[in-house]
């Protein structure tokens, strides 16, 4: 530890502080621009000058590292005048015309300006003028003459997003951030620059000049649409949602949000947002009053329940739901005499149900994840699939973990990986038991029973060694299964494989998780005695009940599910948006709100409990999910379902005090490895393209304009394509079972031999089936 | 030839052959290589190299001064890994031009000179940073290098000593700030030329971040003459905190504008007549002695002084880089400030707020002043805006930015202040066309 | 894009840093990429970017930062003329005036038959030598009084 002196105040810092860390320690405020917490150091701005003893100059308090004895004077003459100087400078080619400027009112140079700068300018030469540059739908820079060159952006774009989209052009007061070739900015994670940006230059096009800042209510919530459950600000105006800003968490998503946490607040008031429950009254859909909606339903559900049986009965919820939500769907359908209640639409093999010794969960804490010496990650498209975990992988293998993947696509996932393994989708039990092998050889131990045909290669052996180094020492060493590894119909067997491979080598394992409550489904007990997510749809259900999915999108097998709901007698849809199909299929639409109208909680891929309330008043006559099924459940004359708030639900499942839930396990009982024969024919490889995942984020007008929300291309290698004897560039015709898609087909490499890659969650793929499987592919 | 004269040289000695002079053979005919045989054979230890560097006080020839023997020995001892060494060979600093012909007329001098100062710091890889316009300089140092490899001299095991040394040249392509030592390692890296906060220093963090000691070409140059010549000679060659001689390139309006190594010490008068006295016998009106980034010398004070670092920075400037830049009355001081602001702002890197913006609006004022549009208060604010920048940056550009700034304005102050009152240079323009002897050749 | 002979240059560029650093060879490259085409296009920079393993935008820094680099085309032959002040003194920004006047067009500006684009140097590390001018970045032409002038623009066909 160094002792130093900071405005009189004594403050010990371990060695190799700067002067700013010392200076956050003791609360002593040093103006500063191109200076972030969690950048690398630029020095560039000037704003931090401060004064210390015995050094001639001030010096930047940013990347000055203190030295035992330092006397350092932040406020001092010396560090003031310094400080005014260089706010002079920032200023003069800066326009003063704040009150027209987006960022007035939240601006930092504003702020600094205030108590910085001096009154009347002393530059008389004309300003500079910088050309505005379109970047794409998310990220403005209308307004570039606003920079002050301290580059956070373009650091922030090679160390936490891993892509260098912008840079500094040219030199001297030319200096220009600008894209390759107006290029447009496509990061998963580019929104997170706005927040960066000191001033006016970089701001949300969204959000542009839709209110200001003061205008704005601040409330806190929590981000449905991934496991990882960012931490957000949600600025509302008028019972408008305006804005989404990051709520800092360094556990869990630390000072960042992905873009879709970000912008899908536009699907909010999207023009499909249901707003009036809806009965089919002969053929057509009309728009009633709650009253006669839940009357209709309890009536029409008790009817199926007595001339069929409770079983006729099928309920599938979004895994996105709250934890309040699906714990009163399955306790309505067990009521209703159902065992067919699930929360997992993209799942197809459900083999370990009943055979968890737990609640599937990652395994560890998000925050012990830089901490890890070597991690595996098995089936994920990483970046699109989980934006914030990928980031945390792409620290970690910067500093010196080993971070290595095993999936179905090639993609970069923008980190600095180990070792990668692209394979078909039905091979990938194959190559992680490969790993496990490799593990077992060089541990000398039994090869376990299942994997005596398969020869590791290389790739596998470096990993097996990775997941090895330093066992029984400090080392810590993680498996992840990703999302394809959970949608896979190979999921209980890359489930053992991964439990054995940790038992092995000492490592942790765990799941991912795909969505907002992947962990919350099975704390709710959303889950099956009878009929799983798959089965309601293969065995055609008389009724179903459906919490906020979009079958035709959310499904593993959307041709089968929408079949089965056209040809059941009632179809149940709680949801805050109609869709096409829905008109198509439902008879009842019950208008339920999104996570900022209701409150709720989701718990996170590491079990953390996360409550939030509404921020804003429902749409129209929407109503929580939550409150609409105690309704019904009171409608039906059910027991056990008067809740006065959902709080009140929550405290029926998990304890009020509980910050993480219990029964966290990821152990298997009575699951043994067997290794299925290698598919033949074209194997199909479904992604989930990051902005079409959820129902929110499909309506999120900008999200939809990126790059990543263009109709996804069928993909195939060059060899795969000569094979089919297709051309890349042609229209294609995609058939699984019955359905069949018109798609243009590319050249990808990152698509492994014998596969078609086809996203799901698109409706130009909606026709087809099973997610991965196989799939035909001929000439239109 | 530009390398017009010298007294008692080193450096430049027997190289009258001009470009026919400069290979290896020639350079072996004038002692080249024995100093590095010499250590190679008798397994002298590295640290007595780096010692008898420091007793000779050997000054940076770069333009910092900075005593070269201390700088190889902050190189960490056992430090596993890459290490390297870089010659500064981005002669940008108006004025200068020694580097060049250092390069171009005896190249081997500081291809010896690095070698032996890989062996004094255990480098096994160094690269020559060669300055963009002089793309026929960095094609000689090229085939020197080859001449070099083939001889035994680079490469695995040199002459059987176990000693491994690569060097390399590394071609820029039009940055002044390149010149400072860590933009130049940044432009090696394959980036923009930044400079880097320091510290680090190259010393612990330099190319790809691995321990690099940095020199100026002369610097290196030097270093077999110090070998072979014993630490003492070449020091009494100087003058005491002085050592050796040094090359200055003479500029501007002399007779005979050109490079000349002489001691330090040597008067600025002798090396004035070395030149050949000013153009057309005018008389001395200021003198620059030190690149462009030393404080302006007024001619008078100019005549007094000896050439070397501690005479020179008693008559307020600096020797810097040698570059000795001679203005006669013919001169409008105005104009010629205009030229050097302009200079500094279109070569600031642009990463630091004061510099960016200040060399900028320093050159406006003084564009506005040259051009008639001048005001009263201009001088005070330009006299402020360099206060703002100098010391607060991430490196000396700012200040060698500000520094002639200042020394303009305060030695010449009424031409100044004669241009803003009556919108006109003091010097008539006729006088000053006549004095760049351009058009002579036609009239 | 690139000629397999400029991609060899590029190669003994390369040869010259740690494997790793293969960025190092990018000023080289672009150099050799401009020699090539003439001048850098966004195509060029691009394949250099894309050669060397490095993101474009990190490429169009360096190509923007130097000064030698030509962004947009330029006639067949280069001037720069060195006007900077130890020039200056011995006539540089006279041979300047000079030049403009002879060509009929400006600093930054090339002659209407595409032969020769005029531009302002920056201090070249040859002042003894004043008034300097470098043609096509390569050749380093010395004391350039009209008479010598006049015969180098003959010259330049
Ligand atoms: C703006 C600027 C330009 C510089 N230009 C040069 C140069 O052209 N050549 C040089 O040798 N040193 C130059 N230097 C000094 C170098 O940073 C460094 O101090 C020097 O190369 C060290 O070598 P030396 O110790 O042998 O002098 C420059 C410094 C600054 C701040
Ligand atoms: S002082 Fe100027 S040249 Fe030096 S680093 Fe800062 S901006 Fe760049
Ligand atoms: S915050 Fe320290 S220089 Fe910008």
């Amino acid at each position: 530890m160094l002792e130093i002196e900071i405005d009189g105040k004594q403050v010990q810092v371990p060695p190799g502080s700067t002067i700013m860390d010392a200076a956050q320690l003791v609360g002593a405020y040093i103006p500063h621009f191109c200076y972030h917490k969690k950048l690398s150091i630029a020095a560039n701005c000037r704003m931090c000058l401060v004064q210390v003893e015995k050094a001639p100059k001030p010096l930047p308090a940013c990347a000055t590292p203190v030295s035992n004895g330092m006397k350092v004077f932040t406020h001092s003459e010396l560090a003031v005048t310094a400080q005014k100087g260089v706010m002079e400078f920032l200023l003069i080619n800066h326009p003063l015309d704040c009150p027209i400027c987006d960022q007035g009112g939240e601006c930092q140079l504003q702020d600094l300006a205030v108590g910085y700068g001096g009154g009347a300018s002393r530059y008389q030469e004309a300003k500079r003028v910088v050309f505005h540059k379109d970047v794409g739908p998310l990220v403005s820079m209308q307004e570039m003459t606003r920079c002050i060159h301290c580059t956070r952006c373009v650091r922030f774009g090679q160390e936490i997003a891993g892509v260098m989209e912008l840079g500094m052009a040219n030199r001297n007061m030319h200096s220009e951030i600008q894209t390759f070739v107006g290029r447009t900015v496509d990061s998963e994670l580019s929104g997170n620059m706005i927040d960066l940006c000191p001033v006016g230059a970089l701001t949300s096009r969204p959000f542009r000049y839709s209110a200001r800042s003061w205008e704005l209510s601040r409330r806190k919530s929590v981000s449905p649409h991934d496991s990882l459950g960012s931490n957000l600000t949600v600025q509302v105006k008028n019972n408008r949602v305006m804005r989404v800003l990051p709520r800092e968490n360094e556990d869990v998503n630390e000072c960042w949000i992905s873009d879709k946490d970000r912008f899908s607040y536009e699907g909010l008031n999207s023009a499909e947002r249901l707003q009036k429950p809806m009965i089919r009254v002969d053929g057509a859909l009309r728009e009633v009053d709650w009253s006669v909606a839940l009357d209709y339903v309890s009536h029409a559900l008790k009817d199926v329940a007595k001339t069929h049986g409770g079983e006729a009965i099928a309920s599938l919820a979004s895994p996105g739901s709250t934890l309040e939500e699906l714990y009163l769907l399955q306790k309505l359908t067990r009521a209703l005499g159902s065992g067919s209640v699930d929360f997992r639409p993209r799942r197809r093999d459900f083999s370990t149900d009943g055979k968890r010794a737990g609640t599937p969960w990652l395994g560890l804490k998000l925050a012990e994840i830089k901490d890890l010496d070597s991690a595996l990650v098995v089936g994920s498209f990483l970046r699109k699939d989980h934006p914030l975990f990928a980031q945390r992988l792409r620290q970690l293998a910067k500093k010196s973990g080993k971070v290595s993947l095993i999936s179905v696509a090639g993609d970069d996932p923008l980190i600095n990986l180990f070792a990668q393994i692209t394979v078909s989708p039905s091979d990938l039990s194959v190559a992680l038991g490969a790993v496990l092998k490799a593990v077992a050889q060089l541990k000398s131990v039994a090869v376990p029973m299942g994997l005596e045909s398969i020869e590791p290669c290389a790739s596998s052996k470096a990993i097996a060694a990775s997941l090895l180094e330093g066992e029984g020492g400090t080392n810590k060493r993680a498996i992840f299964l990703g999302n394809v590894a959970e949608q896979s119909a190979q999921a209980a067997q890359l489930h053992v494989l991964a439990s054995e491979l940790a038992r092995l080598t000492g490592a942790t394992f765990g799941f991912i998780g795909e969505a907002a409550n992947s962990v919350g489904g099975y704390v709710a007990q959303a889950l099956p005695t009878a009929l799983n997510a798959y089965e309601m749809f293969a065995q055609p259900r008389q009724a179903y009940i459906l919490l906020g999915v979009e079958p035709e999108l959310d499904c593993h097998n959307p041709q089968q599910a929408v079949a089965a709901l056209k040809q059941a007698a009632l179809v149940v849809m709680l949801s805050p948006f109609k869709s096409q199909a829905a008109l198509d299929y439902a008879d009842v639409l019950l208008p339920t709100t999104p996570f900022t109208e209701t409150s709720g909680t989701f718990i996170n891929t590491e079990g953390r409990v996360q409550g939030f309330n509404g921020v804003c008043r429902p749409l129209g006559d929407a109503r929580p999910a939550w409150k609409v099924l105690r309704v019904l459940g009171n409608v039906l004359a059910l027991s056990g379902f008067d809740f006065d708030s959902s709080e009140q639900v929550r405290d029926a499942i998990i304890s009020s005090e509980s910050h993480f839930a219990g029964g966290l396990d990821n152990a298997l009982n009575g699951v043994s490895i067997s290794l299925g024969a290698t598919a033949n024919g074209l194997q199909r490889i479904a992604d989930v393209p990051i902005y079409f995942a959820d129902a929110l984020v499909r309506r999120g007008l900008a999200l939809q304009q990126t790059q990543d929300a263009l109709v996804p291309a069928v993909r195939m290698s060059a060899a795969t394509l000569a094979q089919s004897g297709i051309a890349a560039g042609s229209q294609v015709r995609v058939k699984q079972g019955p359905g069949e898609s018109l798609l243009l087909v590319k050249a990808d490499e990152n698509v492994p031999a014998g596969c078609v890659r086809v996203a799901a969650a698109h409706a130009s793929t909606a026709a087809l089936g099973d997610m991965f499987g196989s799939i035909i592919v001929e000439r239109a | 030839m530009a390398i017009l004269g010298a007294i008692n040289p080193m450096l430049t000695v027997g190289l009258e052959g001009g470009d026919k002079t400069w290979h290896l053979d020639d350079y072996g005919k004038r002692g080249g290589y024995s100093a590095l045989k010499r250590i190679l054979a008798e397994k002298i230890p590295p640290e007595q190299v780096t010692n008898e560097v420091k007793k000779s006080v050997l000054r940076g020839r770069g333009g910092a001064g900075f005593p070269t023997g201390l700088k190889w020995s902050f190189m960490p001892k056992e430090y596993k890994g890459d290490t390297y060494i870089v010659c500064n060979s981005d002669e940008g600093e108006p004025g200068t031009f020694k580097d060049r012909d250092i390069l171009l007329f005896n190249p081997h001098s500081v291809i010896e000179g690095m070698i032996i100062a890989g062996y004094a710091m255990g480098v096994g890889t160094g690269y020559n940073y060669i300055h963009g316009e002089i793309w026929e300089v960095y094609k000689r140092f090229e085939e020197a290098l080859d001449e070099a490899r083939a001889a035994g001299f680079l490469g695995k095991n040199i002459l059987g000593s176990g000693f491994n040394f690569e060097l390399f040249a590394h071609h820029g392509y039009g940055a002044y700030i390149c010149g400072e030592e860590t933009a130049l390692l940044e432009s090696i890296e394959g980036k923009k030329g930044q400079p880097r906060y320091k510290p680090p220093f190259p010393a612990s963090f330099g190319l790809y971040g691995k321990p690099t000691t940095i020199n100026n070409t002369e610097t290196f140059g030097a270093v077999p003459f110090i070998m072979n010549l014993g630490a003492d000679t070449y020091l009494e060659a100087g003058k005491a905190n002085n050592g050796g001689t040094k090359l200055f390139s003479v500029s501007g309006h002399v007779n005979k504008p050109g490079n000349y190594e002489v001691p330090l010490g040597t008067p600025f008068s002798t090396l004035l007549e070395m030149a050949g006295g000013m153009r057309g016998g005018r008389k001395l009106k200021g003198c620059i002695p030190g690149g462009s980034s030393s404080p302006v010398v007024p001619g008078d004070i100019m005549m007094d002084c000896t050439m070397d670092y501690d005479s020179i920075s008693k008559a307020g400037s600096m020797l810097g880089s040698g570059a000795v830049i001679v203005m006669d009355e013919t001169t409008c001081m105005v104009k010629a400030l205009e030229r050097l602001s302009f200079f500094y702002y279109e070569e600031s890197c642009g990463q630091c707020t004061p510099c960016r913006e200040g060399t900028n609006w320093m050159y406006k004022i003084v564009h506005r002043i040259e051009n008639g549009q001048g005001r009263p208060d201009d001088l005070d604010l330009l006299g402020s805006v360099t206060t703002n920048i100098m010391g607060r940056t991430i490196c000396a550009l700012g200040d060698a930015a500000s520094m002639p700034v200042q020394s303009f304005i305060k030695h010449f102050r009424d031409e100044f202040a004669y241009h803003i009152e009556h919108k006109k240079c003091l010097v008539p323009l006729d006088v000053q066309r006549a004095g760049s002897g351009f058009f002579k050749a036609t009239v | 894009m690139l000629t397999p002979e400029s991609l060899k240059k590029i190669d003994r560029e390369i040869a010259k840093y740690p494997a790793d650093q293969k960025q190092s060879a990018v000023m080289a490259a672009l150099a050799i990429a401009q020699e090539e085409q003439g001048w850098l296009s966004s195509e060029a920079i691009e394949c250099v970017a894309n050669y060397l393993g490095m993101a474009p935008i990190a490429a169009y820094e360096v190509a923007s930062f130097y000064n030698m680099y030509d962004l947009k085309p330029v006639g067949k032959y280069k001037l720069t003329v060195c006007t900077n002040l130890p020039c200056m003194l011995s006539g540089g920004v006279d041979a300047g005036e000079y030049l403009k006047s002879k060509l009929g067009v400006g600093f930054n500006e090339t002659t209407p038959d595409g032969k020769i684009t005029l531009k302002e140097g920056e201090c070249m590390g040859a002042c003894g030598d004043a008034p300097v001018m470098l043609v096509n970045n390569r050749r380093m032409c010395s004391t350039m009084l009209p008479e010598q002038i006049d015969k180098l623009l003959a010259e330049l066909e």
